[in-house]
Parts: structure tokens; sequence; C-alpha cells
């Protein structure tokens, strides 16, 4: 027999190894008014990396659920203070690694707020800025939604979900070099302009898309199989989402359109035609639907700012603050091999300018200064209002940078969503608040 | 002659020259450079913007105990920042989040900051509250010392502030008092120290790339 069992301080102490249930059930059959606790996780396919569950079940109730984080804890907050501000971008991207962009310009915009520059950014690099979000939120919400049908059984919406994503990547690697962690937003623009051809690679991206994501409404919208699995599952209604500080999905999924490209807008949302996607079920299928929702209105987004980008008011104009204090010299463009290079720059600087050698020499080793104090701002990511809290001494690198990770809080809502519910809908609940564990631990 | 100088500041030297390095030669010419600590602000009124508002409705609901609650208020690139008297923490709080005028509904947590040099107030607790029924912001900041490491839990005012104190203290040891359960969250039980201070090293071994030796980040010449 596969499971075993000791006395313990605890109690009895049960040793599953899989394709053993029944053996259990037989074994805990007498005691039936002993509560079981089970421990799910760290490592487990369900639980979106590596969060630790414990639960303590009465029956197949589950009538205690503790989260336990910290195993992906790699200290990138205390690394950033030594660092200058901009290798930091190189850090923050790996955050919540599913949504690198917005880590990247939550923390250029609390930098560029510390030295004063926001309104200085150029155009043409907002409205980069907010293409990458939006299209790193469209493949965000597919991974949320394509792993969640997993988890429930069903390996089509991950096949599909994941075969969609991987069409914003390929324009993720073209645009940027790199499919992930790209450190591409810089404080003051972005690091390099689109290369040539990438305004009709995201064209076809958004010919595609559409029936796409038509394609998973057919799949889930009206399936039974999922709706009994996700409606009025893990309720958590607006007063709870407040105190437990959800913002994000789960709490559009609430019934408050509350999102911050609309409330409070930055980059220039506020010059863009957009819905805020909003349900009232309160529940693990409402939230679903606003997510996919947000992945059309992400079309739009995307689709009005191609148009600025073509355009001819922002064609050929700069990416970088023109500051030369500030943004680095060279007008890097992506080569074959992925990386951004500047023949024209290392020639001027090698050949004739030994001040410019010099100049570009203090800047990408020593870095800029920022004047002293602290800054607050804020984007809305995938999961809810990601916010970067910076504060500067004066120096070259951060004095302190936290992030405000929206899994971080979003997962406090475990106890208030799985306790009193069955164990299968545990899964679909943590599921459904879609955290990261890269942005939960940091 | 020397009334027409502007005056010396008198904020303590944070460096001289212009790099960090005091052992080798510093090749910069700038060598008698002295920076100085930025200076601590406190702004005058009006603030500008509704900035006024939230603080002409907490005076009106703190009454008397306004002065003897908010040791000053900065207004910093467009941010308002309350600076509260960590007694007077929760009181205040809970106003912020009640009063009909102000009504912080969600609060964005808790963010710490260790600045060793400012003795009696080394250790900072920042929350960024946000107001959806205005569509405002604040930051309230709470200070305490090193020696007496103790800032009153607002969990009971904001339930999500749970994970946020246990963050704050696994980082920086400041002890949220009436917290339900102030245990470790990110580091593992047992650790020793907390690794966010400033006087926590921040580690790493030397690596040798193409024969030279590159030592571990802090340990590197320092620009700042």
């Amino acid at each position: 027999m596969s499971t075993s069992y000791e006395e313990a301080t605890e109690g009895r102490v049960y040793t599953v190894t899989g394709q053993d249930w029944d053996e259990l059930v037989s074994e805990v059959k007498g005691n039936e008014d002993e509560h079981l606790v089970i421990n799910m996780g760290p490592q487990h396919p369900s639980t979106h990396g590596v969060l630790r569950i414990v639960l303590t079940l009465n029956g197949e109730t589950v009538t205690e659920a503790r989260s336990v984080i910290g195993y992906l804890h790699t200290g990138i907050e205390k690394n950033m203070e030594y660092r200058t501000w901009t290798q930091g971008t190189t850090f923050v991207t790996r955050m919540d690694y599913l949504a690198p962009i917005f880590n990247e310009t939550a923390y250029c915009m609390a930098v560029e707020k510390l030295l004063g520059i926001t309104d200085r950014v150029p155009e043409r690099a907002q409205a980069i800025r907010v293409m990458l979000m939006e299209l790193n939120r469209i493949s965000s919400h597919l991974v949320a939604i394509g792993t969640f049908g997993m988890e429930l059984g069903a390996t089509t919406p991950f096949l599909f979900g994941l075969r969609e994503r991987e069409m914003v990547l390929d324009l993720f690697e073209y645009i940027t070099g790199l499919r992930m962690n790209m450190a591409y937003v810089r404080p003051g623009g972005v690091s390099v302009d689109l290369p040539a051809g990438a305004v009709d690679k995201v064209g076809e991206f958004l010919k595609i898309m559409p029936t796409r994501l038509k394609e998973m409404r057919k799949l889930l919208d009206e399936n039974p199989a999922y709706t009994r699995r996700t409606k009025d599952v893990a309720y958590l209604d607006l007063t709870g989402c407040m105190a437990l500080g959800v913002t994000g999905p789960v709490l559009r999924a609430a019934g408050l359109p509350w999102d911050l490209r609309k409330s409070q807008p930055y980059c220039g949302y506020e010059t863009y035609d957009f819905g805020v996607p909003v349900e009232r079920t309160c529940d693990v299928y409402g939230r679903y639907l606003v997510r996919v929702a947000e992945m059309e209105e992400s079309l739009k987004i995307i689709s009005q700012a191609l148009d600025r980008l073509a355009g001819a008011e922002l064609k050929g104009k700069p990416v970088m603050i023109e500051d030369k204090k500030i943004g680095w010299p060279a007008q890097l463009a992506l080569g074959p091999d992925g990386l951004g290079n500047s023949p024209d720059h290392i020639a001027h600087i090698m050949g004739s300018s030994m001040e410019a050698l010099i100049h570009h020499f203090k800047l990408v080793t020593e870095g800029f200064r920022v004047p002293a104090g602290q800054a607050y701002a804020s984007v809305e990511s995938p999961r809810g209002e990601l916010g970067a809290h910076v504060v500067s001494d004066g120096g070259t690198r951060p004095f302190r940078v936290h992030f405000r990770d929206p899994s971080f809080t979003n997962l406090q809502a475990v106890p208030a969503t799985c306790e009193g519910g069955m164990v299968a809908d545990v899964i679909s609940a943590i599921a459904s608040l879609d955290p990261v564990m890269g942005g939960v631990d940091r | 002659m020397s009334e027409n100088l502007p005056g010396v500041p008198e904020e303590p030297v944070v460096r001289k020259g212009m790099f960090g390095a005091a052992d080798s030669g510093d090749t910069s010419g700038y060598g008698g450079l002295v920076v100085r600590r930025a200076p601590q602000i406190s702004s005058p009124r009006p603030y500008g913007g509704y900035f006024d508002d939230v603080t002409d409705r907490l005076e009106l609901v703190l009454g008397t105990d306004l002065a003897d609650a908010i040791e000053r208020v900065v207004v910093d690139r467009g941010e308002l920042t309350l600076h509260i008297r960590r007694e007077r923490l929760p009181d205040v709080m809970s106003h912020l989040r009640d009063d009909p005028g102000l009504r912080f509904e969600l609060s964005l947590g808790v963010s710490g900051v260790h600045y060793p040099h400012e003795a009696g107030a080394e250790l900072r607790a920042v929350y960024h509250l946000c107001s959806i029924t205005h569509n405002r912001r604040l930051r309230v900041e709470v200070s305490c010392p090193d020696a007496d490491p103790h800032i009153p839990s607002t969990v009971s005012v904001y339930p999500t502030h749970d994970w946020h104190e246990r963050e704050t203290y696994d980082f920086f040891g400041i002890v949220f008092d009436g917290h339900p359960a102030l245990t470790r969250i990110e580091m593992p039980d047992d650790w020793d120290g907390h690794p966010q201070r400033k006087d926590y090293p921040l580690g790493g071994i030397p690596v040798e790339y193409r024969g030279a030796e590159i030592p571990a980040p802090d340990q590197r010449r320092s620009y700042a």
C-alpha cells in the first residue's frame, strides 16, 4: 500500500503519493469528526508556480485555507539599491513575469515623476508603451484563461491560449528583441524605436486576433462543463474586495468600474477610446468574462495606438527624452542578433569626439542622478493596481524601491473565497485571482 | 559683502569628492566636492488642489488634536504626504477611511523605508491610500526610532494590511503592535536579521570574468 501513516504530536499523519485516494478514504473512514489537514503545493501543477496552500477539510468542505508564500523571493527590491536607475528596469521586468511591460512602465513612471520629466517623455514613446502594455495585457489574460482551463481538466483552452500568446510573444521579440523580461521601457522613454515592418506585423495580429477570441468565447462562454465549475464559485463582493485591497478584474467582476486607465489616466490613456468591462456576479465566471472583454477592448486600443505610430504626426519622432543628461546618446536600432546597436554612434565616440566618449561612459557606468524625494506611480496591470514606491536620496542609485504588486494583495483573498466551499473549487478560486508568484514574492 | 552670499546649508555632509572610492586615487579631479543631504521639507499652506480639502476636513474631524497627530505635511511632486505621530495612527486612519469628506476606502499597502541617518526616526512605514469616491490619493508616513521599532497595527482599519505589515516586519523589523499574527512572510521563519535594512549587506560572491575578478555588487566602486 502506498498510503502510510504515523502517529505524530498533531495526530495521525498520512503520506499520500498519488493514485491512492481510495486507500486514504478507507483509512480515515472511521474518524468522521476529525478534520483533515492537506498541504497543497508548493510544487503543484495548479498553484500557479510555488504557492503553498494549507487546507483544513471537513469531508470535502474547506474549513480553513491558509496560503504560504516566499518560495520565489529573490530580493529584487534589495538588489536594485545597488544598481543604477536605468539598470533597475532589468530587475523589475522579472517580477511579474507574465506582465513585464507593466512592471517596467510603473517603475519608469515613478522615476520620471522623481526627475520631474513626466510631461517631457516623447509622445511616440508613450504610444509605444500603450501599445505594448495592451499587447501584454492580452498575452497575460490568455495565460490566465488557458491555464485555468487546464486546471479544470480541459486542455483545449490551454492550447488555444498559448497558441495565441505565442503570436504576442513573437511581436515582442520582433519589437524589443526578447520574448519576456525585455527591459524595453526606460526612464525617459523606450530603449529602441519600432523596427521596420513592426506596424505591419501588429496589423496582421489585429486581423487574426478577433476571430481567435471568438473561438475562445465559443469554446467556453456557454460550455456547461465550464459554467458549472465557475458560476457562483469563489464569491467575493465589493465590500470584501475593498477591505482586502483587491483590484483588477476581480474588483470589476464585483460591479465596480474602477480602472486606473480611466480614473487616473497615464501615458495618454485619456486620448484613447475604450470601455471598462464590468460584471456583477462576483464569481469566477464573471472574472473570466471581464478578462475576455478586456482583451477585446485592448485590441481597440492597440489599433488606435498603431494608427498614431504609423501616422505622419509621430513617424520618425524620438522615442527617448531629448535631455542629454538622462537619455542615452545612441539612437539604437535592433539588429538581426536581437541586440540594439548603433554603428554611427560608435564611430562618433571612438573616432571623432573624446568628449562624447566621456559623456557616454559616465552616463552608462555611473548613470544619472535623481533629486531626493519619494514618488508613487501606478498602472492598471492585468491583475490590478501595480504601484511603484520609489525613494531617492539624490544619488545615482535608488535608495528604496517597493512594489505594490496586485498578485501579493489579491492572494490575501484566498481564505475569503475558498473557506466554506468544496475542495475542488479551491483550484478555480485561486486561478480566478490569477496570482503570479514572481510578482508576489519579488 | 558676506550678506550677499547664499547661506551655507546646515544639512549633514553625505560625501566628499566625486566617487565613493576612498582607497585608490580619485582620478576625477573633483576630490574637493561636498555633497550635503537633501533638507527635510515641510510645505506651507496653501497646498493646492484637493490637498487643502483633505487637510481642512481632517482638521475639522480631529479638532484640536490635529497638531498633536500630524507632525508635518509635505507636498512634493504633486503628491500629498501626511507625517503622523505613531500613537495616533489607527485613530487618524479610521477617520481617513470613514469620514464622508475623506473616504479613503482603498489602501494600497505598507512600504517600509530605512533612513539610518535620521536619528530618532530611522524606520518609516509608508501607507498609500486611495479614495475611489473622490478619486484622490494620499500618502501617510509614520516613523519610529530604531531603538523602539513599534508602530500600532492598522489591520483592524484596513484588513489588506495583514500581509503588508508582515512583509514590512520581515524586511525592516518594524513591530506592528496589535497585528493578529505578525510572522515572517517572505523569508524563512528562522531567518536572522531583516534584509531590507541598510545595515544588512546585499551579499554575493566575486565572479571571474575573462581573467579579471569582478567583486560582488555591494563591494564595487560606488558613484552615489
